[in-house]
C-alpha cells in the first residue's frame, strides 16, 4: 500500500515536471488529485482497510495529495514565468529606431533675433509698436527732421511709388507715429521690415531694423549708455563685452551717438569681421531732437527723450556666426533648420 | 575723405602718437575708417644725382650712368628716356628692398649696373608712369627717399558725416585736434599776396540767395611749362587727388588745405564779366569731364557774357578750362547756399568734391582767404602778377551765425553728469565759439564754418563730444515701470507663429516686392502698387499675396533636393483700394511632399493632402474660435475647383485654403501637388474669454449612426441641421467615417456620425436616446435627403 503511494508519487513528480505547458500540467492534476484520479483513488479505498489502519494510510494520501497539488503550484509558477518572460521576449523592439510623431520646424533667425530684443526690452517696460510699411515723406523723413535735398537723403537709397510715397527706410518713422498719438510717458519698441535700394554682398534691398524709444521726465545719455550696455551685454551673453559710443550724426536725434562692441569673434583682438579694429558698430542711438517733439506736440521743456535703432540682421549674423547676409533671404530650408 | 598725417601735422602737432590720433579722431566724431602706410618700405633707396650718361654700347635704348649716391659714385644701366646728366632721382643702391624687387648687382648685355634708377610707379608713389622720378634739383644726394619725400606718412580715411562739412580739410580736421587735445594750431594764418597789376574783373550776383560771395582774381603771365611740384604732387596724392597741372593741382591743394572748393578759369577765354545767375531753360553746357548738361530752371549758373562757363559748385566748364598753354587765369572761391546747392549735383547723376562741400556748407569767410592762398601758391609755382581781390558781397544773403543759448541746468538734463561751469566754457571756447556767460548760462555764437551749431542741444553734444562719451557713466533710469495691459482676447502673433512651427512649418521671409508675372500668376486680375524705381524687374510690384514669396521659397528648396517643404511667412501685404492702400498683414503656408520628413514612418503616412493643411490651418484657428470660421468650396482661380475652400468669419472672406491649380503649378514649374492657405492675420487674433460650464455628473452615452446621402452634400451640412434642433441632451456630434464606393451606390455616399448624449440632471435612459435619434433623422431626411444605413 504505501509502497504504492510512493510509486504514485515518484511518478506524479515525474509528471509534473514533465509538463511543457499549462494544458500538461493540468492533465497531471485531474490524473491524480481529479475526482477520478490515482490519489482520490486511494481515498475511496480506504475502506476496504481495516479500521486500525485506515487513520495512518487516511494521513499518508493527503499527505500525499499536499505534496502533489504543492508541486503542480510550484510548477504552474515556473511555467507562467516562462510564458511571460518569452513573450516579452517576441515584444523586444529596436529602441535606437527614432520615434514616432511631428517634427516641430523652425522660426527664422531674424525673428528669433526680434523676438530676444523685444523680450528684454519688454521686461523694462517697452511696448511693441508698429507702423505701415509704405510710408509718407512726412513720417519717414520731414518730421524725423530730414527736410528735402538734406544730404542724409542721398545716404538712404530710398524706394519710391509714383505718388510720391515710399517703402520706409527706418523704422523711426514708427517713433513719430507713437508720439503724434500717444501722450508720455512713451517707452516703445519697433521691429520690423525696412527697404533700401541697394544690393549687393553686404546689402540686401530689404532688412529689419528695431527701434526703441523713450520719452519721460528724466531720462539722459547717461541712462540711454547705461541700458545700452546692459542690453548688450545680455543679448550676447558676454559679461566681459565692451562697449563704446562714438558721437555720430542722425539728424532725428541731438546728440547722436553710435555705438560699437568689442568683436565678438575675435574678443577685440582684431579679425576679418571687426577688419582688424577689434570693434563693430551695432546701433545708432541719441537723445530725441527737440524738432521731433515740436512736429509731434510733446512738451521738450518738460520731457526729454531717447532713441535708438539696431540692425537685425547684424546681430543675428554676429549671434550666430553667418557670414552672408543673403543666406536670410533665400529661405532654404538647409540654413533654416540650424536655428531650431 | 583721405588725408595725410604728416600734413596734419604741419597744422596741429599734438604730443600723441598716431595711433592714438586715429582714435581721438573716431571717438570725436570723426570715423577713422582705416589708415595705411603712404608708400611701402624703402630701405636703401636714396637721393642720387646723375654724374653722366653715356649710350650704352650694345643697347640702343640704354644708357649708362655714373650715380653719385652721396657715399661713392657708381655705374648704373638705365633705360629711361628722361636720364640726363644733372638729375637728381630716387636711387635704389644694391641691397636695397623695393615692393617684389631685391636690387642685386647686375649684368645688362656685358655692361655691370649697381644699383636702379627708380620711377615713381616702382617706388608706388604714383600707380603709372612714364620715365624715372626726377627729383628737385636742390635734393641732397644721399638722403634716403623715405625721409626726403617724408613716406613715413600714414594716409588717413576718414568718414565724415553730413553734418561736419567743416572738417572737410585738413585744416578742419587739425582745428579738432586742437580742441581735443588744447594744443593751437600751428599753421592758421595766410599771407597775403598784394596785386602788382591792375587787371581787374566785373562781377554781378544775379542770384545772390544762391551765391550771396563770389571771390576771383586775376593772375596774368604764368609759365606754361611750369610743372607742380614734387611735394604738392605728393601731398594730392596722399589726399586722393590726382596731379593734372599746376593751376588745378593748386586749386585742389587749397580746397584740401581750407576746405575752400575753387576753380581757375583761362582768363583769356571769358568775356565780358563774370555773372552768377540761374539757367535759362534748358540751357546747356559742356563741362570738364566732356559730358553735356542741359540745365533745370533752378541750376545755379557761373557765366560771362557770352554764357555759361561753369555748373555753379559743381564742375567747370570746357570751353574755359585752363590748357597747356594758357598764361592768364581767372581764380574763383565763392559761397554758394548748401540749401540752395543740395542735391543739385544729383540730379545730373553728379558727385565732386566741390559739390559735395558746398552742399555740407563751407566757411562763407573762406573765399577770400583761399585766393590769397592759391594766388601765393600759383606765384610761387608757376609765377605771374596778380591783380587786386575782387569780392562782391551781397551782405543781405550772407549767412548769420545764430545766437544760441546754453542754460546751464540743460547740460545736466542730457547728459546725466554735473559739468563744471568751467569745463563748459572751456570746451565752447576749444571749438572758436564766442562765449559770454550769464547766470543761466551762456549766449553762445559759433564759428562761421560750424552750420550745424544752432540749438541749445546742438552746444550740449559738443560739450559731451569732447568729453567723450566714454567718460560719461552709464546709469540706470529711474524706475517707472508700470503694470502693463495686456488681453486675453487677443492672440499674439508670436503665439500663432509657434503653432505654425510646432505643426513642422519653418518661418520664411521674403521680400515684399515681386516679379509682376509671378504675381499675376498668383494673384490673376488683381491690381498692384509698383515701384518707381525697383532694383529689378524680378523685385518692381508690391505683393498682394503672401504666396508668390513663399512659392519662389518652396521653389527653390525642390531645386535643392528637399522634396518635402513646409514654409510660413507672417507680413504686410499691399492691396491698392479706392479709399487708399490697404496694408494688411497675412499669414500663409505651404506645403508639399510626404506627410512625415522622410524615415521610418514617412512611406506609411503617404504625401500631403488638403486635410493636411486644413488640419494645420484649424491648428491656429482653435487658438481664436474655430466653430466661427466657415469654410465653402472657393473659386479661386489659383486653386485645385475640387480641393480648395474660401475661409469666413461672421460672413467676411479672410482666405483660402487648398491644393494650387494643376496650371498654376505647371506655369511655377513645379510638378508635385502643392497645399497652400492665406489669411488675414488681424480677425483671426480676436478669442472669447473662457467661461466655465458646469459638467455634468450623470454618465454619457454614445450612439453612432450610419446616413446615405447625396455625393455631393458637404457633411457641414448635416451637421449644422443636427446642431440646429438644439436639444440639451446633444453634447457633442462628430464624423468618424466617410464612404464611397462598391456598397453604396446611385451617386450616394455614406456618413457615420457618432452623438454623444448627456443630461444634467438625471442618467439617460434609452427612450430619451430613441426619441432624439428619431427626431434627427427626420429632420436629415426632411432637408438633406439623408436616410439611415441599413447595415
Amino acid at each position: 500500500m504505501s509502497e504504492d503511494l510512493n510509486n504514485l508519487l515518484e511518478q506524479a513528480s515525474r509528471l509534473v515536471n514533465e509538463a511543457a505547458d499549462v494544458a500538461a500540467l493540468d492533465a497531471v492534476r485531474v490524473a491524480y488529485l481529479g475526482k477520478k484520479g490515482e490519489l482520490t483513488a486511494q481515498l475511496k479505498s480506504l475502506g476496504r482497510l481495516p479500521a486500525e489502519e485506515r487513520p495512518a494510510a487516511g494521513q499518508a494520501i493527503n499527505k500525499a495529495k499536499s505534496q502533489v497539488q504543492e508541486w503542480i503550484e510550484a510548477r504552474m509558477s515556473t511555467l507562467a514565468d516562462a510564458a511571460i518572460s518569452s513573450r516579452l521576449q517576441s515584444e523586444t523592439v529596436d529602441v535606437t529606431l527614432p520615434g514616432r510623431g511631428r517634427v516641430a520646424g523652425g522660426l527664422h533667425p531674424v525673428t528669433l533675433t526680434m523676438n530676444r530684443i523685444d523680450t528684454m526690452f519688454g521686461k523694462l517696460g517697452f511696448d511693441v509698436a508698429q507702423g505701415p510699411e509704405v510710408e509718407d515723406d512726412f513720417h519717414n523723413f520731414e518730421a524725423l527732421n530730414i527736410p528735402e535735398e538734406h544730404p542724409a537723403r542721398a545716404m538712404h537709397d530710398t524706394f519710391y511709388f509714383d505718388d510720391g510715397r515710399l517703402l520706409r527706410t527706418h523704422t523711426s518713422p514708427v517713433q513719430i507715429r507713437v508720439m503724434e498719438n500717444q501722450e508720455p510717458p512713451l517707452r516703445v519698441i519697433a521691429p520690423g521690415r525696412v527697404y533700401r535700394c541697394d544690393s549687393d554682398l553686404t546689402h540686401t534691398p530689404m532688412f529689419h531694423q528695431v527701434e526703441g524709444l523713450l520719452v519721460d521726465v528724466d531720462v539722459s545719455f547717461s541712462v540711454l549708455k547705461g541700458t545700452l550696455e546692459e542690453f548688450l551685454k545680455l543679448f550676447f551673453e558676454d559679461d566681459n563685452l565692451k562697449t563704446r559710443f562714438r558721437p555720430s550724426y542722425f539728424p532725428f536725434t541731438e546728440p547722436s551717438m553710435e555705438v560699437d562692441i568689442s568683436c565678438v569673434m575675435c574678443a577685440g583682438e582684431g579679425c576679418r569681421v571687426c577688419s582688424h579694429t577689434g570693434w563693430l558698430e551695432v546701433l545708432g542711438c541719441g537723445m530725441v531732437h527737440p524738432e521731433l517733439f515740436r512736429h509731434t506736440g510733446v512738451d521738450g521743456e518738460k520731457y526729454t527723450g531717447y532713441a535708438f535703432g539696431m540692425g537685425v540682421e547684424r546681430l543675428a549674423m554676429l549671434r550666430y556666426g553667418v557670414n552672408d547676409l543673403r543666406l536670410f533671404f533665400d529661405n532654404d530650408l538647409r540654413f533654416l533648420q540650424q536655428f531650431t | 575723405m583721405e588725408i595725410s598725417e604728416n600734413w596734419l601735422r604741419e597744422w596741429v602737432d599734438p604730443p600723441v602718437d598716431s595711433d592714438t590720433l586715429i582714435s581721438q579722431l573716431t571717438m570725436a566724431g570723426l570715423e577713422v575708417e582705416g589708415w595705411r602706410r603712404a608708400a611701402p618700405v624703402l630701405d636703401g633707396v636714396v637721393v642720387g644725382a646723375v654724374v653722366t650718361v653715356e649710350k650704352h654700347p650694345d643697347a640702343d635704348k640704354l644708357n649708362v650712368c655714373q650715380v653719385d649716391d652721396g657715399n661713392e659714385q657708381v655705374a648704373v644701366v638705365c633705360g629711361a628716356k628722361n636720364v640726363r646728366a644733372g638729375l637728381k632721382v630716387a636711387f635704389a643702391r644694391v641691397g636695397a628692398e623695393l615692393p617684389g624687387i631685391r636690387i642685386k648687382k647686375a649684368k645688362l648685355r656685358g655692361v655691370e649696373s649697381f644699383g636702379m634708377i627708380c620711377s615713381a610707379s616702382e617706388l608706388q608713389l604714383a600707380e603709372t608712369s612714364d620715365g624715372i622720378l626726377e627729383l628737385p634739383a636742390d635734393a641732397p644726394a644721399g638722403t634716403s627717399i623715405v625721409d626726403y619725400l617724408s613716406l613715413d606718412d600714414r594716409i588717413i580715411e576718414i568718414d565724415l558725416t553730413p553734418n561736419r562739412g567743416d572738417c572737410l580739410s585738413i585744416a578742419g580736421v587739425a582745428r579738432e585736434v586742437s580742441a581735443i587735445n588744447r594744443v593751437p594750431l600751428v599753421r592758421d594764418e595766410v599771407s597775403t599776396v598784394p596785386d602788382s597789376i591792375s587787371q581787374s574783373f566785373s562781377v554781378s550776383l544775379e542770384a545772390s540767395e544762391h551765391c550771396p560771395r563770389y571771390v576771383g582774381r586775376v593772375i596774368r603771365g604764368i609759365d606754361p611749362q611750369a610743372l607742380t611740384p614734387l611735394w604738392m604732387q605728393e601731398k594730392l596724392r596722399r589726399c586722393g587727388l590726382r596731379p593734372i597741372s599746376p593751376v588745378v593741382d593748386i586749386t585742389n591743394y587749397v580746397m584740401m588745405e581750407l576746405g575752400q572748393p575753387m576753380h581757375g578759369f583761362d582768363f583769356d577765354k571769358l568775356s565780358g564779366g563774370i555773372c552768377v545767375r540761374l539757367a535759362e531753360p534748358g540751357e546747356k553746357l559742356a563741362l570738364l569731364d566732356q559730358s553735356e548738361v542741359e540745365c533745370f530752371a533752378d541750376t545755379l549758373l557761373i557765366a560771362d557774357h557770352k554764357g555759361a562757363v561753369a555748373l555753379a559748385g559743381i564742375m567747370g566748364g570746357l570751353d574755359s578750362s585752363v590748357q597747356a598753354d594758357t598764361r592768364n587765369i581767372f581764380l574763383e572761391a565763392a559761397h554758394f547756399s548748401a540749401i540752395k546747392l543740395a542735391g543739385k549735383a544729383r540730379r545730373f547723376g553728379m558727385h565732386t568734391d566741390a559739390s559735395h562741400r558746398f552742399e555740407r556748407g563751407v566757411d562763407a569767410q573762406l573765399p577770400p582767404i583761399a585766393i590769397q592762398r592759391a594766388s601765393e601758391l600759383l606765384i610761387e609755382i608757376a609765377g605771374g602778377e596778380a591783380g587786386p581781390l575782387i569780392d562782391s558781397v551781397d551782405d543781405s544773403r550772407m549767412p548769420v551765425s545764430p545766437q544760441v543759448t546754453l542754460r546751464f541746468a540743460q547740460v545736466k538734463r542730457l547728459l546725466g553728469i554735473d559739468v563744471e561751469r568751467d569745463e563748459i566754457s572751456s570746451i565752447l571756447q576749444r571749438l572758436n565759439m564766442q562765449v559770454s556767460e550769464n547766470d543761466d548760462g551762456w549766449q553762445v555764437v559759433p564759428p562761421s564754418y560750424r552750420f550745424d551749431i544752432n540749438i541749445e542741444a546742438d552746444l550740449i553734444e559738443e560739450i559731451g563730444r569732447l568729453i567723450g562719451y566714454n567718460n560719461i557713466p552709464g546709469t540706470r533710469e529711474a524706475s517707472h515701470v508700470r503694470m502693463d495691459s495686456f488681453s486675453e482676447r487677443r492672440i499674439g502673433v508670436n503665439q500663432i507663429r509657434d503653432i505654425m512651427v510646432e505643426q513642422g512649418y519653418y518661418e520664411a521671409i521674403t521680400y515684399s516686392f515681386v516679379s509682376p508675372e509671378l504675381q499675376e500668376i498668383l494673384d490673376p486680375g488683381q491690381a498692384t502698387l509698383p515701384l518707381a524705381n525697383p532694383i529689378s524687374t524680378d523685385m518692381s510690384v508690391m505683393r498682394t499675396r503672401l504666396l508668390p514669396g513663399l512659392l519662389q521659397a518652396l521653389r527653390h528648396n525642390l531645386n535643392r533636393q528637399q522634396p518635402r517643404v513646409r514654409l510660413f511667412e507672417t507680413g504686410l501685404c499691399f492691396v491698392p483700394a479706392d479709399d487708399g492702400l490697404q496694408q494688411t498683414p497675412h499669414i500663409a503656408g505651404v506645403i508639399t511632399g510626404s506627410r512625415l520628413p522622410e524615415g521610418l514612418y514617412s512611406q506609411a503616412a503617404g504625401q500631403v493632402d488638403f486635410f493636411d493643411i486644413k488640419g494645420d490651418l484649424e491648428a491656429i484657428l482653435r487658438s481664436s474660435d474655430l466653430a466661427a470660421f466657415g469654410f465653402q468650396p472657393s473659386h479661386d482661380l489659383v486653386l485645385h475647383p475640387g480641393q480648395s475652400a474660401d475661409v469666413s468669419l461672421n460672413g467676411k472672406a479672410i482666405g483660402f485654403v487648398g491644393g494650387l491649380h494643376p496650371s498654376v503649378l505647371k506655369k511655377l514649374g513645379i510638378n508635385q501637388p502643392v497645399f497652400v492657405f492665406e489669411i488675414e492675420l488681424s480677425p483671426i487674433r480676436d478669442k472669447s474669454l473662457p467661461k466655465f460650464s458646469e459638467m455634468s455628473r450623470f454618465p454619457s452615452i454614445r450612439r453612432d449612426i450610419a446616413l446615405l446621402v447625396d455625393a455631393e452634400l458637404p457633411v457641414q451640412r448635416l451637421l449644422d441641421q443636427i446642431y440646429s434642433i438644439k436639444n440639451q441632451i446633444l453634447q457633442e456630434v462628430f464624423v468618424f467615417d466617410v464612404y464611397t464606393g462598391k456598397e453604396v451606390r446611385n451617386n450616394r455616399k455614406s456618413v457615420a456620425l457618432g452623438l454623444i448624449l448627456q443630461d444634467f440632471s438625471r442618467t439617460l435612459v434609452d427612450e430619451d436616446v430613441e426619441n432624439l435619434v428619431t427626431k434627427i433623422l427626420a429632420q436629415l431626411e426632411e432637408h438633406c435627403n439623408a436616410v439611415l444605413r441599413e447595415s
